[in-house]
């Protein structure tokens, strides 16, 4: 119920369900002290489960920790897969407003978490750099009275960076997550500039930023395409030459451009599900050979199956990471409990407007919009879900079943979300329970460096 | 092994009484009343301040012999072959059965104070058999030693039976170290069965400036528990208890005797440790001490620690990996394989600490924290042997 599990044979587990295991058996023992079974109250004792289950949820206790600003939707890239409707470069009226910045930071601070992450995105932010300029001076200068820990991060192409923003950058320790999807016959094809030289400048942006804020500072997103199910080896291999620890291979969303190419690019779950299983084996092997190297996604849930611990990563919780662990500032001062959201509104539903900049985040709470991701956001209450023997390391996603089966609730059945999770976990359980001792360690520190003391939880975007 | 109490020769006492043993610097401290010290007459430096020194009015005086007594003031003999009362000690004096008994020891590694006799659980291999008598006298006594105590000593040990049956006579305790010694590391040794259930965990709250409990648990499930300490639900008392602890705020350390049912499920205890109680600040497992009920249920619970090694090496890595700190107790490095040694602590009282004949030749003697003095060959490992110069470098298991 908490997230604890046992890997058992099919027929001892048709013994446990049809109640004929023995409690003289060690099966039997074992499955208690895992919390999957109660038996005898005068000798057993809820208590650790309830603390399990207050450890994995405790991402709810602080209210959102992730802060994301959307400085201009401007970008100069014509991606089709873009999933959030960018704008051509010279289109100032898809800049945030001075206002609209104003009423952001006093916002921001209405939230009681002790740590803000605050990121920015676009389209380009590079492309309105003075924005993110005012906002983190207005933010720290706020932050002086209310002595939360910052963090700032930037989602950027880093195409372009001058040396007076990763100055900037510099002085205000901020992350760099940029997108990265492979080698450069790749990258080009899926991220398309006029020019055709994304991939240089990506990776011009990637060795500045790192000569600047440091070779941790840079992390890299893959964006996969049917082009980019072909390529596993070389997508990795790509990541490791240029001496990247961390990868993160996210499938296509159903939002922006991306649901207009659906058919170009997309591609079944399936599919995808099949390259990450050659991706996971060629990430195993080369650990193996001692080049420390995991994929993000995989890490988080791997997390959930080996330790107690809760995960900063706001796209899989119960209840939902919408609006309880992120939060998103629109150029327009819209605002929005995920990005995905706010994507569905440049495509004209606005049906997850939480409300505007200029007013209380109490009112976004009490929203239409938020009753309704609420009303779809337990994990544990949904139809399907609610039998799974995942559910207690899985999510509510209501936003992304809207936008792929036009309900908050779903169907799980035909659910791409679903789809995707429950073969994940399959497969790290079958690796992990079927691999060499080698393997298991690999897995497992990928597992524990995601929840070590010391190191700061990461708040994961999208 | 050195002696605890023993018979001595003394008068002037009317009743048992806690005295602190004093030479010049303890009476230059000013820490500590006049009245409550023994100005010790053994030392040639202050009989040489003698006649000074006598009139003020000391509780009393340590002699060698009745000679070197002042006239008319109590006194008690201990020569060096009774008892070994130093400066700084604090003994108690007996007069109905003329006893000297040594209740704290300046520089010790670990000085305990005995909450009491009583206990609600009854262990395989408890090395303190409990007897059910009242003597919650020992509230007051512990106080009145705690005044007495080096105001620097780095810590204290508060053991029993079962420390949490002086009820609130354990808050007064803890209390009064606080206010008495609050530079001084207090660890309670508690079975936890007591907090489960309504508010006494929280009582501890803000007590104390460093306070820790040592709890042991003894199993992932309730079976193997509760027949370790020989009493139905305890497991689900001390796991109630935990979780009452953590939530008063309270720093908590596990403590697993590694006898032989215990060891045989240790991989499946630590994962326990690790999914339910990742709080916990410190985990140590504890070789058992050969004496109480231990002695008798020698067959249920003896494993040579030579046959522990490859559990103990996987349990050490499974829980330090995991940011779980861990110390291995009671258990000679000539037993443990090299990867271990670190996690390996001096844990034996030094008045109780034994080392054999063949440790005369080891080269990391002054490393090992030994033998319990009442070790007899039965519970004595094979692998007890010397470690040669050079081999304590490499990996010799």
């Amino acid at each position: 119920m908490a997230g604890d599990w046992l890997i058992a044979q099919h027929k001892d587990f048709e013994r446990v369900v049809e109640g004929k295991l023995d409690c003289t058996e060690p099966l039997f023992a074992e499955m208690e002290a895992r919390h999957l079974i109660a038996a005898d109250p005068n000798h057993s004792t809820l208590a650790p489960l309830l603390s399990q289950y207050r450890t994995r949820k405790s991402y709810l206790e602080h209210g959102p920790a992730l802060h994301i600003f959307v400085v201009s939707l401007r970008c100069h890239h014509t991606c089709a897969y873009c999933q959030v409707s960018r704008q051509p470069v010279g289109n100032t009226i898809f800049d945030m407003s001075e206002a609209t910045a104003a009423h952001a930071v006093e916002r921001l601070f209405e939230w009681p978490a002790p740590t803000l992450t605050v990121e920015f995105q676009g389209g380009e932010p590079l492309l309105h750099f003075v924005r993110v300029r005012t906002l983190v001076e207005a933010i720290e200068q706020r932050n002086r009275s209310e002595g939360r820990t910052l963090r700032f991060v930037i989602a950027s192409t880093l195409h372009d960076l001058t040396d007076e923003q990763l100055a900037f950058m510099r002085d205000h320790q901020f992350e760099l997550s940029t997108s990265l999807d492979g080698p450069e016959w790749l990258h080009n094809a899926n991220r398309p500039r006029p020019e055709r030289d994304s991939y240089q400048r990506t990776i011009e942006g990637i060795e500045r930023g790192r000569k600047a804020l440091g070779e941790d500072a840079v992390s890299a997103l893959t964006t996969l395409t049917r082009r980019s199910l072909e390529a596993p080896h070389e997508i990795i291999d790509e990541y490791r030459k240029l001496g990247f620890h961390s990868i993160s291979l996210r499938p296509l969303s159903p939002y922006g451009f991306a649901r207009k190419t659906e058919v170009r690019n997309g591609y079944p779950m399936a599919d995808f599900l099949q390259f990450y299983e050659v991706a996971l084996d060629h990430l195993l092997a080369i650990n193996r050979e001692g080049y420390f190297m995991e994929e993000t996604y995989g890490r988080m849930l791997l997390s959930q199956l080996l330790t107690p611990f809760s995960h900063g990563y706001v796209d899989l919780r119960s209840p939902t990471g919408a609006g309880l662990g992120a939060v998103v500032y629109d150029y327009d001062g819209r605002v929005y409990p995920s990005d995905e959201a706010r994507m569905l509104a440049s495509m004209g539903d606005h049906a997850f407007a939480l409300g505007r900049v200029d007013e209380s985040v109490s009112a976004w709470l009490d929203s239409p919009a938020m009753q309704r991701v609420l009303a779809a956001g337990v994990a544990e209450a949904l139809p399907t879900c609610a039998d799974c023997a995942y559910v207690p390391l899985c999510g509510a996603d209501p936003i992304d079943h809207y936008a792929r089966q036009g309900d908050t609730i779903g169907h799980r059945p035909t659910s791409d979300f679903c789809r995707k999770q429950m073969g994940l976990f399959d497969l790290l359980l079958q690796r992990w329970e079927q691999g060499s001792a080698t393997d298991q360690r690999i897995l497992e520190d990928w597992a524990l460096r995601a929840t070590r003391r010391g190191i700061a939880r990461e708040a994961e975007a999208a | 092994m050195n002696k605890l109490d023993a018979k001595v020769q003394l008068d002037g006492w009317a009743q048992p009484t806690l005295l602190k043993v004093a030479t010049l610097p303890e009476f230059a401290s000013g820490l500590f009343p006049l009245e409550r010290m023994v100005l010790d007459l053994r030392d040639p430096k202050v009989r040489t301040a003698f006649p000074t020194f006598s009139r003020l009015p000391w509780a009393g005086f340590v002699v060698n012999d009745p000679e070197q007594a002042p006239a008319g003031r109590p006194w008690v003999a201990i020569p060096p072959e009774t008892l070994n009362a130093q400066p700084g000690d604090v003994i108690e004096v007996v007069p109905e059965t003329s006893k000297a008994a040594l209740r704290y020891r300046r520089g010790a590694n670990n000085n305990i104070l005995f909450a009491t006799e009583r206990c609600n659980s009854f262990c395989l291999m408890c090395s303190q058999p409990p007897r059910d008598i009242a003597d919650d006298w020992r509230i007051s006594q512990i106080c009145a030693l705690a005044e007495l105590i080096d105001k620097n000593e780095p810590s204290l040990t508060i053991t029993g039976g079962e420390p949490t049956l002086l009820g609130s006579g354990l808050n007064r305790i803890i209390e009064h170290c606080a206010n008495a010694l609050p530079h001084t590391q207090l660890h309670v040794l508690s079975n936890g069965r007591n907090f489960g259930g309504g508010m006494l965990a929280s009582s501890f709250t803000g007590l104390h400036p460093a306070l820790m409990w040592g709890i042991p648990l003894y199993g992932h499930h309730y079976g193997l528990h509760d027949y370790v300490v020989q009493s139905k639900g305890a497991f689900a008392e001390t796991m109630r208890g935990l979780y009452a602890l953590e939530a008063a705020k309270q720093r908590i350390e596990i403590r697993v005797v590694l006898i032989k049912p215990v060891v045989e499920h240790l991989p499946a205890l630590v994962r326990f440790l690790y999914r339910n109680l990742p709080f916990v600040e410190h985990v140590a497992l504890m070789g058992t001490e050969p004496t109480g009920f231990a002695r008798a249920h020698h067959d249920e619970l003896w494993i040579d620690p030579a046959d522990m090694s490859a559990v103990l090496a996987d349990s050490v890595d499974y829980l330090t990996k995991r940011d779980m700190r861990v110390s291995l107790y009671n258990l000679p490095l000539c037993t443990l394989p090299r990867s271990l040694w670190p996690y390996a602590r001096r844990s034996i009282s030094d008045w109780k600490q034994h080392y054999l004949p063949a440790c005369e030749s080891c080269a990391v003697r002054e490393r090992c924290g030994g033998l319990f003095a009442w070790v007899t060959p039965e519970w004595t490992s094979r692998a007890l042997k010397p470690v040669l110069e050079g081999e304590e470098q490499c990996a010799s298991h």
